[in-house]
């Protein structure tokens, strides 16, 4: 276990510093200039290379890059050319938005997904196993975008029982206040995510009910429950743990679309406007932090699928990933 | 289930009540393919016919359906009915682009990345794992905001996400069956590698990925629909449903429909693809049919 958690630990690093490599050169390499943001049309030359030279753009790309993960290394994710405000604040201060709607549309969309899925498996054969599964599959084919505009169009400007969109100024300081304004984006995320989770959760309890080991216990007498409950779980739940992590991750970023519905001051908001004024080291940092958070998530997903799955712990499987 | 499997989509059942799936299978195919042919004859339509010239204002701004614009126009004052028209072009044309690009790359890479050396394998699918870890829709945002946003970049960026993925799991499958006998045979018996490849390797991962492909192909609707609506997609005047929607949301009391008819197209396009797609999953994988 030592072995595998310090392999895995270096695959972590080695990952990060390789995304840090692929950002920067994804972003340099690609057309446009960010000395554009800051000046107007018609600039002259000079005024290009001024600004070219004040955001440091125009120092050979190496050094540029040593300097960024230098800076990066201290947990310094450089200053906005725009703004020239330090990136890393800016971004805390939008997570205190992004981290709970991810955290709490994740909850809620495991907290419908496993019961459903698991009826959806257990109960393939009636009508209403199959209704289950057919909005599941209508549920990955809806833009989450579209979900939160209808029901914003229902919840906030038919009934108005809930705000369409923006966040307390103050943050936190009224829990209620937060929670409510955070309420259909949570609803809308976890709708959508839920929906490809049921499949996931319905697949892996089919895989179980078919099993050997669970018809074996049936025939030794255990009753369905206790069968379930002592090997078919345990069972199901290793596979839906991997898948967790990545709808966990690819929540994190879904948010970005759902945040630009709402109107709420997240990293996606943030996101959003960088790419627009080409700000190099604000969309450097967010997508730096995202790759980091999405990377950090599947290592604890392997590790915790290890802790579960004695199979896992003892094989000899050299294959980290 | 494993990782391949979670990138191929959720697998359905092959559970023990399975028994009355095969025949539901061909109906899953049928109503697919009726979707799915619904928007294509929308689109191939669009390019001879079109009930209005797209540019045309002269309706009158937000006018309720009814005679002579079937589904009312837009806040602009352009007929609905043309706008969604030409907006099954652009799904259809950013799902198809993006599937042959990422298909293209993904697969020549997954190949690759199978038949390479363990080093060099190691790195490949390294790189891969971070590449997926950025996922489509940032990936497409980055390079669809550093070019000017058109569709080609939007196909370009969902392409180039969507090259990962078919990447890995074409590399995951190139391995499994590089590892049966029946390769080893070919190879004893005088078999060069090209024709290995040609003749046993690709005819035996092409169904699972083109079932991928397909599954992608709803995926990469979806999401130059997201790109569109964020304003990273096909510019004005092109239709995009993306883009129809973020400008119909403001007047959504006056003229709900701007906000149901391209969210419907939609979801009508990307479910037809996935019924094609868990459909085509039996015919196209003869080892699946048997089992049952």
């Amino acid at each position: 276990m030592t072995a595998y958690l310090l392999r895995r630990t270096a695959f972590l690093v080695v990952s990060l510093l390789l995304a840090a490599v692929v950002l920067f050169l994804l972003l340099r390499l690609l057309p446009g200039d960010p000395a554009n943001s800051l000046l107007s049309v018609g600039a002259t030359p000079e005024q290009i290379e001024a600004a070219r030279h004040q955001i440091g753009t125009d120092r050979p790309l190496p050094e540029q890059f040593v300097s960024w993960l230098g800076r990066l290394a201290t947990f310094d994710l450089g200053e906005s050319f725009v703004s020239t405000l330090p990136v890393g604040p800016e971004i805390a201060a939008r997570l205190v938005v992004t981290v709970p709607l991810t955290l709490l549309s994740f909850v809620l969309a495991v907290v419908v997904a496993v019961p459903v899925g698991f009826v959806a498996a257990h109960k393939a054969n009636t009508w209403y196993g199959s209704v289950l599964s057919g909005v599941s599959q209508l549920g990955i084919a809806v833009p989450v975008f579209w979900v939160g505009m209808l029901l914003v169009t229902v919840f906030s400007l038919s009934l108005r029982v809930l705000p369409a969109g923006g966040f307390p100024q103050d943050d936190w300081a009224d829990p209620a206040k937060a929670l409510t304004s955070l309420t259909l984006p949570v609803v809308t995320i976890a709708l959508v995510m839920s929906a490809s989770l049921i499949r996931y959760v319905r697949s892996a309890t089919l895989d179980v009910l078919g099993s050997d080991y669970l018809r074996t216990s049936r025939a030794l007498g255990s009753s369905f429950a206790r069968a379930m409950w002592r090997h078919g779980l345990r069972n199901a739940v290793v596979p839906v743990i991997s898948i967790l992590g990545i709808e966990l991750a690819s929540t994190f970023l879904g948010a970005v679309v759902v945040e630009s519905v709402f109107a709420l001051p997240g990293l996606g908001g943030m996101l959003v406007k960088g790419l627009a004024q080409h700000d190099y080291p604000v969309i450097q940092g967010i997508l730096f932090v995202s790759t980091l958070v999405v990377l950090v998530i599947g290592f604890a997903a392997d590790l915790v699928q290890r802790l579960i799955d004695p199979r896992l712990r003892h094989s000899l499987a050299r294959d980290v990933r | 289930m494993s990782v391949e499997q979670a990138l191929v989509g959720a697998p359905d059942g092959e559970g023990p009540k399975a028994a009355t799936r095969h025949v539901s299978r061909s109906v899953t195919l049928t109503i697919g393919c009726v979707l799915v042919g619904v928007i294509v004859l929308v689109a191939v339509v669009s390019l001879f016919w079109l009930p209005f010239a797209p540019e045309d204002t002269s309706g009158g701004r937000l006018m309720p359906p009814g005679a002579p614009h079937l589904l009312g126009t837009d806040k602009l004052g352009r007929d609905l009915l043309t706008q969604l028209m030409i907006g099954a072009r652009i799904a259809l044309a950013a799902g198809a682009g993006s599937v042959v690009l990422g298909g293209a790359i993904g697969i020549v890479a997954g190949l690759a990345a199978g038949f390479a050396t363990r080093w060099l394998d190691d790195v490949v699918s390294a790189l891969l794992d971070i590449l997926i870890a950025f996922p489509t829709l940032l990936l497409a945002m980055l390079v669809a905001a550093t070019q000017a946003a058109s569709l080609t970049s939007a196909i370009v960026a969902i392409g180039l996400a969507m090259s990962a993925i078919v990447a890995r799991l074409t590399r995951v499958l190139v391995k499994r069956v590089l590892a049966h006998d029946f390769i080893t045979a070919a190879r004893t018996s005088g078999t060069s590698w090209p024709r290995v490849v040609l003749e046993h390797v690709v005819p035996n991962i092409w169904p699972t990925v083109s079932v991928n492909l397909a599954l992608q192909f709803g995926l990469a609707v979806l999401a130059e629909a997201s790109l569109s609506y964020l304003g990273l997609g096909a510019p004005p005047p092109n239709a995009s449903w993306g883009r129809m929607l973020q400008e119909a949301q403001a007047s959504v009391f006056i003229a709900p429909v701007g906000v149901i008819a391209p969210g419907v197209l939609i979801v009508v396009l990307v479910i037809g693809v996935n019924l094609v797609a868990d459909g085509f999953r039996d015919v196209a994988d003869p080892t699946r049919r048997r089992r049952r």
